[in-house]
């Protein structure tokens, strides 16, 4: 789990929820020195839930989301790894359903989905829709990857997967997301979809600026011609 | 091979059975009527990709799901 913004009680929940459907877990805290207080709650939970079942591992300054992943990877113990945002963007409630679909199908990857389904967002104006569903529609029709949500990062990934896929990709930002995909195809790997709802949290501040649009452009010519 | 490959392949191919037609010496063209079709073709082609882009995206826009539930929810 990345915590990009703010604390909420995330973990908290996800805890009830694993509980409660009997699954084998524990949560990884990445938190690169966030000022809003979120190594305080995790430091609660860690000790409501034991520090084999809360691991916080943070970091001194913001490092970028690739090493994020790598460096909770290193302390993962399980078979299977789920990504998401910490703060609140994405509901531990559809984790059992990432489950379920990867049992169905023994896929390698199950990947949230805002596009399809009961999939959607929440806190998104028509113009931010209109950007997402273009570039979503764009990068359809250039890559054909075979997967409808390509920048969300709600995931489930099999742990050797996911770490061949780290090795590979080299992209930043929403195109990061874009090319474990890619790449995931390309190696022959299995992707499963699930619908997921996102409710946006930090929405209206530098996400979406003309650099973002620009560097996803370029992200996705450079995979159109080099996958 | 890459996906842009792909794309140079399938259309050198579509534009060189075009250009084949199109351009042919006077005694292998097709039909007079056939001919008139086929050459604005490639500029209807475009056009209705574009109509087909702007009508997906457009629909795809409008039932763009709000969840309002799980914003209440969380």
């Amino acid at each position: 789990m990345g915590t990009p913004t703010r604390p909420g009680h995330p973990a908290c929940s996800l805890g009830n929820h694993s509980r409660s459907s009997g699954i084998d877990f524990e949560i990884i805290i990445i938190d690169d020195g966030s000022p809003d207080g979120t190594q305080e709650v995790a430091q609660q939970l860690e000790k409501i839930y034991g520090s084999d079942k809360i691991l916080l591992r943070p970091r001194a300054k913001k490092l970028g989301l690739g090493t994020a992943y790598i460096h909770g990877m290193k302390y993962a113990t399980g078979d299977f790894i789920v990504i998401m945002d910490a703060d609140l963007s994405h509901h531990p409630k559809f984790i059992p359903e990432f489950i379920r679909k990867q049992k169905e199908g023994n896929f390698d990857i199950v990947s949230g989905t805002r596009y399809k389904g009961n999939g959607g967002v929440y806190g998104w104006d028509l113009k931010r829709k209109l950007i997402s569903r273009g570039a979503n529609f764009l990068t359809q029709v250039l890559l054909r990857p075979g997967a409808s949500d390509l920048t969300g990062s709600f995931r489930l990934y099999r742990k050797e997967v996911l770490q061949k896929l780290m090795e590979k990709c080299v992209s930043k930002g929403y195109v990061f997301q874009m090319e474990m995909i890619v790449r995931a195809r390309q190696l022959g790997f299995t992707v499963g979809e699930v619908p997921i709802s996102f409710v946006d949290r930090v929405y209206g501040e530098s996400k979406l600026g003309g650099n973002e649009i620009v560097s996803f452009l370029k992200g996705l010519l450079t995979l159109f011609a080099t996958t | 091979m890459t996906k842009l490959a792909q794309w140079l392949c399938g259309l050198a191919l579509l534009g060189s059975a075009w250009a084949a037609l199109a351009l042919a010496p006077p005694g292998l063209q097709p039909p007079a009527p056939l001919r008139q079709a086929l050459l604005p073709l490639p500029v209807y082609l475009l056009v209705a990709f574009g109509c087909y882009s702007l009508a997906t995206v457009g629909y795809r826009l409008a039932t763009f799901n709000d969840c309002e539930e799980a914003a209440a929810e969380l």
